[in-house]
């Protein structure tokens, strides 16, 4: 793997000149490489992974299983571009098994995504079936482990 | 007639009297007084640990799990585990391309501290002497001397980046001298010897009959090209006592598990020590060790990759800021010089303490010729590591 991808997925903050010290490189290597990549469409965006869960005000995200009927020339593609323009879909994913796509929505209440996922989704021409699952609590996200609890403590000197 | 006690004055009770006096003439290892100093300090970034900052890999500790459901809780047999002890030799025929017999040459230990300890009291009568490279583990020392030999320092430098000289061996050769103690990827320094480093000294090593101890604990975390054991040298395989363990390579410190390889005498020498001390050593961690070495090279990877990353930033980091150091090419700790900043390395690491709040283990505690450099672990996250540069910098800008 890129080594410079490979810093930055785990902290999207790393800057250019941490990134050129970790791999012994200079600054400006790693800068002109970063936006190359930035240019190919290879880093797309660089964002921040939040624990709603701390916050009152959190957010309710639910995963839909949907049944699309296959379309001729354009495949699943067509329903499932037209799904992924909605701003309260997170991701749309094509899948293997019993269902055909797997869509991440994110609402402020549940009432918000039934509705979203009655009025716009079900309704959608291809769109066959949906089944709604609501995320009660989330343990794990991009890699990390959100209900971790304090990390285990080492002696502060050992020879 | 029963005499009564009452009218007999019993002398106080003084613990002192009972003290076996090689015990008593030990002083206490030069760390714990930074210890006590640190842990009294809230907001304290510590360089001074010696162990990975990774919890072992949670698929080892899961089959440690199992093993404990499954009621894997009785001894093992001396030796340890079969399982384990062949895993460990197909490893180290893959390393280092070496046969080792898993029967006869391979010994399981409570860690290599305890293999350290056994090699010692198995091979050394009184007065003999071994050779240690210095600085070094603090714990070389008093072990030969527990087991009645007596330990001959030698100095490494920063000038040779602290490898091992050989005229600097053959100088401390005396009629006494039975064994060679060899450390590498080194702690305090992170030196290495390379194949032809060893071979350099060989010679001192055949002419004058040694037997070589090496511990080669840190083997797994070398950084350029690959580990070298003595024991790889032409004729060599015989008279050398490979110790090593999983503790560094795996983040398994607390686990305790270590072994020993060589010439089945040796070893059997040391396995009837072990067997009368230890008996066996943990059946879990045992079996934590199989699903380990099995299984973890991927993980063990990754460690050694962020090890890596940090060692470059660190490095640099210490180099820009005015600490000089030559590149430590294995374990994980950078050992920089403090000479040029006119104070004794116990007196800049307490100062660098109360004033930046950053703990480091003064070289002098590794023995005399640490003198003036500092070991700094960076066995620690990244953010510490940045952290610990900037208030480092700031410390020094204050002198």
């Amino acid at each position: 793997m890129n080594e410079i991808l490979e810093i930055l997925s785990e902290n999207a903050k790393a800057t250019t000149s941490e990134i050129a010290a970790l791999l012994g490189r200079q600054q400006a290597d790693v800068a002109k490489e970063i936006r190359d990549l930035e240019n190919a469409g290879v880093i797309r965006k660089y964002i921040t992974l939040i624990n709603w869960e701390k916050l009152d005000q959190s957010f309710v995200f639910a995963v839909l299983e949907l049944k699309v009927a296959l379309q001729r020339k354009t495949g699943y593609d067509a329903v499932a571009e037209r799904i992924a323009n909605f701003s309260e879909v997170e991701s749309v994913r094509l899948i293997s098994g019993d269902h055909d796509l797997s869509v991440t929505v994110r609402g402020k209440s549940m009432k918000d995504i039934a509705y979203f996922v009655a009025e716009k989704i079900a309704p959608l021409e291809g769109v066959q079936s949906t089944c709604t699952h609501f995320i009660l609590r989330s343990y794990k996200e991009h890699g990390v482990i959100l209900t971790e609890k304090q990390k285990p403590q080492r002696l502060v000197i050992t020879p | 007639m029963k005499q009564s006690l009452k009218n007999v004055t019993i002398p106080a009770w003084n613990a002192q009297r009972h003290l076996n006096q090689t015990v008593k003439g030990m002083p206490p290892s030069g760390i714990r007084r930074f210890f006590d100093l640190v842990s009294e300090m809230e907001g304290a970034i510590s360089l001074g640990v010696g162990e990975p900052d990774f919890v072992t890999p949670w698929h080892v500790r899961e089959a440690c799990i199992y093993s404990l459901e499954s009621g894997i809780t009785h001894y093992t047999s001396n030796k340890g585990m079969p399982e384990l002890r062949e895993v460990i030799s197909e490893s180290v025929s893959r390393d280092l391309g070496l046969t080792y017999d898993p029967a006869e040459q391979i010994l399981i230990t409570t860690g290599v501290s305890e293999a350290v300890d056994l090699a010692f009291r198995a091979t050394l009568n009184p007065g003999d002497e071994v050779i240690v490279p210095e600085p070094c583990y603090v714990a070389y020392t008093p072990d030969i001397l527990l087991a009645g030999g007596v330990a001959r320092t030698v100095p490494t430098r920063l000038e040779d980046e602290f490898r091992l000289q050989p005229e600097e061996v053959a100088a401390a050769v005396t009629d006494k001298t039975r064994a060679l103690l060899l450390s590498y990827p080194n702690n305090p320094t992170g030196a290495i010897m390379t194949r032809s480093d060893l071979e350099e000294l060989a010679d001192v090593v055949v002419e004058n009959d040694l037997l070589v101890i090496s511990d080669e604990v840190y083997a797994k975390l070398t950084y350029s090209g690959s580990h070298a054991s003595f024991a790889q040298l032409e004729g060599m395989q015989d008279r050398t006592i490979i110790l090593n363990g999983l503790s560094k390579s795996h983040a398994m410190t607390g686990w305790r598990i270590g072994y020993a390889l060589g010439d089945p005498a040796l070893v059997g020498a040391m396995t009837k020590v072990h067997q009368y001390t230890m008996l066996s050593a943990p059946t879990m961690a045992q079996v934590a060790a199989v699903e380990a070495m099995q299984k973890g090279d991927e993980e063990m990877l990754h460690m050694k990759h962020e090890y890596n990353l940090r060692r470059r930033m660190f490095v640099s980091g210490l180099n820009r800021i005015g600490l000089d150091c030559f590149e430590p090419r294995g374990a994980f700790y950078a050992f920089p010089s403090v000479k040029a900043w006119g104070l004794s390395s116990e007196e800049f690491a307490e100062r660098l303490l109360r004033e930046q709040k950053v703990a480091v283990v003064p070289g002098s505690v590794f023995g005399p010729s640490g003198e003036g450099l500092l070991r700094c672990s960076y066995a620690t996250s990244r953010e510490e590591l940045i952290e610990a540069l900037d208030r480092i910098e700031k410390f020094l800008a204050s002198l």
